[in-house]
């Protein structure tokens, strides 16, 4: 049998959507564990970002290679160790998420702010708007295409990475999965990675049309032009 | 931390690197050799790469622990398993660096190519490709990042790699195992980073030592590329 029949002989089976450790109350779990780290890296993530695109200049070295450099953190290992000195504290779940999620976030939007036009700036700077003023209304609109790519990478990356969360005993989807595999069961391995799946094209999906809301009409039609 | 662990376990140490060294360094290799035609492809027939990126958008959303058991049934509890899958991935970072790389050649560098007689296919070779090399390297050297840091997940089906050390560690609530396994994966992912940069010198002697504006214009085509 395949992958596909497995995982959907599995997942439309009855009584895998009832009781405690169901379906559903796994995939709002996974949900759990996944927003928060995607949060508190964006608060972090974002401002870092901006802030050295603003300034400009030497940060685009450090800011390209130091998020080079961090994705080579695996976040097995870092899970792993903190659980050793952990155990089951919120952090040790929370942390290499939110590690894993930094990069995208803080690289898109240094590049987003970076790249803004700079007579869109100087037009900005010589209709006397304040610093602050041609951040916040002329730089980060424009940025906001790629700031949005990089939540979008990280989102994915996070309710991707969220699964080995249960290799340390927590809950979401990754339950099936590492259950299964300990127990030699190839139905639950496949049907709960095929709901990860799932989750993570629809996070896809959800960024597609949040960008459609949130990205200034000037900016779209400028896009569809290129 | 217990240094004395080091030595006496040198053999399983080493032998963990050089699987892991295996499982990152020829993902990418595969990955930059399919998406090569393919990028080409790509930026030649305009209409050819927005499907093709949809696939790659959605192929990169897959986690990776899924995508090795999805491929279990056809390759089994195998390095082929975390190749394949790991492969898949750094296509996603690659091709979309061949076309941005290509498509940021200049009009009036090809043209000149053209009016010098050069066919397709040596201009392809001889003209564009040498120009797009920045580009495609930059996403060669995330693929490389990603894959030797993916393939330790790959521990979770049972195939090895330095992510033995970080399951081998917490099941034995020793640390030490934990801290060799992180430093060896990031330290071997900066190592074939620092290669891949000195491979682009050597192959773009042209281009101005400290590279800063060029490097900033294609970090920004390959993002806004991957956006659009």
């Amino acid at each position: 049998m395949s992958f596909f029949s497995w995982a959907w002989d599995w997942v439309t089976t009855d009584a895998n959507w009832h009781g405690s450790g169901s379906i559903p109350q796994q995939l709002v779990a996974h949900l759990g564990y996944s927003v928060l780290p995607l949060l508190i890296a964006a608060l972090i993530g974002v401002p870092v970002g901006v802030a050295i695109g603003h300034r400009g200049g030497k940060g685009a070295v450090v800011v390209i290679n130091v998020g080079n450099a961090w994705r080579a953190i695996p976040t097995l290992g870092l899970l792993t160790l903190l659980a050793v000195f952990l155990g089951f504290s919120p952090l040790t779940w929370l942390l290499p998420l939110v590690v894993l999620a930094i990069p995208p976030i803080l690289v898109n939007a240094y590049e987003g702010v970076a790249a803004v036009d700079p007579s869109i700036k100087d037009a900005a700077a010589g209709m006397g708007m304040t610093p602050w003023q041609q951040v916040t209304r002329v730089e980060i609109p424009n940025a906001l295409p790629l700031i949005l790519v990089g939540l979008r990478t990280a989102a994915i990356f996070v309710v991707a990475t969220a699964t080995i969360a249960a290799y340390i005993g927590l809950g979401g989807l990754g339950r099936f999965i590492i259950d299964g595999l300990a127990s030699n069961q190839y139905g639950p391995v496949a049907g709960g990675a095929l709901l990860v799946v799932i989750l993570a094209v629809l996070v896809l999906a959800l960024f597609a049309g949040l960008s459609r809301l949130v990205i200034p009409a000037g900016l779209r039609k400028q896009a569809k032009t290129e | 931390m217990m240094w004395s662990w080091i030595p006496s376990n040198w053999s399983l140490i080493w032998q963990l690197t050089w699987e892991n060294t295996k499982l990152g360094v020829l993902p990418a290799l595969y990955g930059l050799v399919i998406s090569l035609p393919l990028g080409v492809l790509a930026a030649r027939w305009r209409w050819v790469y927005p499907p093709v990126l949809t696939v790659v958008n959605i192929l990169y959303a897959v986690p990776s622990l899924a995508l090795f058991i999805a491929l279990i049934p056809a390759f089994g509890l195998t390095d082929t398993t975390v190749i394949i899958a790991l492969t898949v991935f750094s296509l996603c970072v690659i091709l979309p660096n061949v076309v941005a790389g290509l498509r940021a050649v200049p009009a009036a560098v090809t043209q000149a190519a053209t009016a010098m007689g050069y066919g397709p296919l040596r201009r392809l070779a001889t003209v564009e490709l040498p120009l797009a090399v920045p580009v495609i390297l930059a996403g060669l050297r995330i693929g490389v990042v990603a894959s030797i840091s993916l393939a330790s997940v790959g521990q979770l089906i049972g195939v090895s790699s330095l992510g033995y050390l970080f399951i081998d560690g917490l099941q034995r609530s020793f640390p030490t195992e934990i801290y060799v396994g992180l430093f060896l994966v990031i330290v071997l992912a900066l190592v074939c980073d620092l290669i891949l940069v000195a491979v682009k010198r050597a192959l773009t002697p042209w281009a101005p030592r400290p590279e800063r504006q060029p490097r900033r214009q294609q970090r920004r085509q390959q993002l806004t590329g991957a956006a659009s």
